[in-house]
């Protein structure tokens, strides 16, 4: 379980977010919606403290990853980052092959042997349904692959240290129809291991893969439901305002 | 206006055209069953295809409306409804056609102003095509305060259909040579008596549309109406 607790973030003088508190539960999908600017993936961010290095920034309330707040003194964000993966908008493979660009994490973090690491390897890349189609070719470059491989490819990385919980920062954006409906079908398979935090400026597809969706404005969240009501009912009249096309 | 917008407006419009064509087929078969009508009665049948064709290209508008446009909350439940409202509003059509051909096929005709009196058909008219005004006020102006108003006239209508079997009941036994034409009354009776229940599913959509809640199949005892979550 993920969890804000009255979450104010600061850029410099500029509030960003706005007392944000909310709750997201294991083993289901949250979406975040909401205008450019909104603070959505500023929000999504600090859940693996990717705003850390960005100057300026003041973060006050607690975010707590399975109850621990992990912005306690103790936490190290290197162990952080093994419970809370994450993938971008645009993938980013290394300049390695398929195989190396999974096994990178467990490398680096001294994660098991090699007999471990291939099986890892080979897990992840199941579990991110790529297996089949990079089985024969896993010493070649992850350059070759397609833009929707590469970003399978990405979820994989991410899924070979056994996370918890992964944050997607509107992961299927740069992709085609096909590869964002595989990337969206994976979502949905994983959400039976993982805890799935999803960023998207397409609102359908927060109806198609999400089991909650919470909407933010001007840093505020403004309301956050059932994905079902929101889509059908939403609470609030910003929230129709927005999902029907009517903001602005 | 944004181009989605206009699209809505213009479903909107459609429906208003086929609303006002179907109010007018119901007052048309009014007044030729009260007159015995016959011309009127054929004007009601050969327009019956108008009101057909407008179901269709509802029908079409609406399916492309959800293909490209993607509604979502109030337009999603506004479409949903436009489409059950035009096909419910074709049905309340095929009834107004049906007693048209009543009149056109006799029977009818033979009736006694004083059973026609008695049986308070030309009420259930009246009381029928106040419902589907108020209805279509209702979704004009967005407003399902009347809709309480609109479900207990379906309720007067019922009234007076289960009140008519007893008359007609009454009659007949007095009458036995006079069956023909009581059953042939019966039938235009059930038919207006449907077009209550139909313009209460209206009603119920417009509420749908409006307000999020679902009125269908609780018996319309008006507290118990389910939220949409």
């Amino acid at each position: 379980m993920i969890e804000a607790k009255n979450i104010d973030f600061y850029y410099g003088s500029f509030h960003a977010l706005k007392n944000i508190s909310m709750t997201m539960e294991a083993h289901t999908v949250t979406a975040f919606i909401g205008p450019s600017g909104c603070g959505k993936s500023t929000f999504l961010r600090l859940f693996n403290r990717m705003n850390d290095l960005i100057d300026g920034i003041r973060l006050t309330g607690e975010c707590l990853v399975q109850g621990a707040n992990i912005y306690g003194k103790s936490v190290q964000v290197d162990e952080l980052r093994k419970t809370v993966g994450m993938v971008f908008q645009k993938p980013n493979p290394f300049p390695k092959s398929i195989f190396e660009n999974v096994a990178y994490g467990l490398r680096v973090n001294n994660l098991g042997d090699k007999k471990f690491i291939a099986q890892q390897v080979e897990e992840s890349l199941i579990a991110a349904a790529l297996w089949d189609e990079v089985k024969d070719k896993l010493k070649k470059s992850a350059f070759e692959l397609s833009g929707g491989q590469q970003q399978r490819l990405c979820i994989a990385r991410a899924l070979a240290v056994s996370p918890a919980v992964l944050l997607m920062d509107e992961p299927a954006s740069a992709l085609d129809p096909i590869s964002t409906s595989k990337i969206e079908e994976l979502i949905h398979q994983l959400k039976k291991d993982y805890t799935i935090v999803i960023v998207t400026h397409n609102m359908q597809q927060a109806a198609r893969v999400s089991d909650k969706t919470g909407f933010f404005m001007l840093g505020e969240l403004v309301e956050f439901s059932e994905t079902k009501k929101m889509f059908l009912n939403p609470e609030k009249k910003q929230t129709q305002n927005y999902i029907t096309g009517r903001f602005g | 206006m944004k181009h989605t917008e206009r699209e809505m407006q213009s479903l909107r419009e459609e429906v208003r055209q086929m609303w006002k064509q179907v109010l007018s087929q119901l007052e048309k078969a009014k007044q030729s069953f009260l007159n015995n009508d016959v011309e009127l009665a054929l004007e009601i049948i050969s327009r019956e295809k108008r009101v057909d064709a407008f179901e269709l290209k509802i029908d079409s508008d609406c399916e492309n409306y959800i293909a490209l446009y993607s509604p979502v909350a109030v337009d999603l439940r506004l479409v949903l409804s436009l489409i059950k409202i035009s096909s419910t509003l074709e049905r309340i059509g095929d009834f107004a056609a049906g007693i048209a051909r009543h009149v056109i096929d006799d029977g009818c005709n033979k009736a006694e102003t004083v059973l026609i009196e008695e049986l308070q058909i030309e009420k259930m008219f009246d009381t029928l095509t106040g419902m589907l005004s108020d209805g279509f006020v209702a979704l004009e102006s967005e407003n399902t305060r009347i809709s309480g108003k609109i479900l207990a006239k379906d309720a007067e209508v019922d009234e007076i259909y289960n009140n008519a079997i007893d008359v007609l009941t009454n009659c007949l036994t007095a009458n036995p040579a006079s069956i023909r034409y009581g059953l042939k009354l019966l039938l235009v009776i059930r038919k207006l008596e449907r077009i209550g229940d139909h313009c209460s599913n209206i009603i119920e959509e417009i509420v749908f549309y409006v307000d999020a809640k679902v009125l269908k199949h609780n018996g319309r005892k008006g507290d118990e109406n389910r939220i949409v979550d």
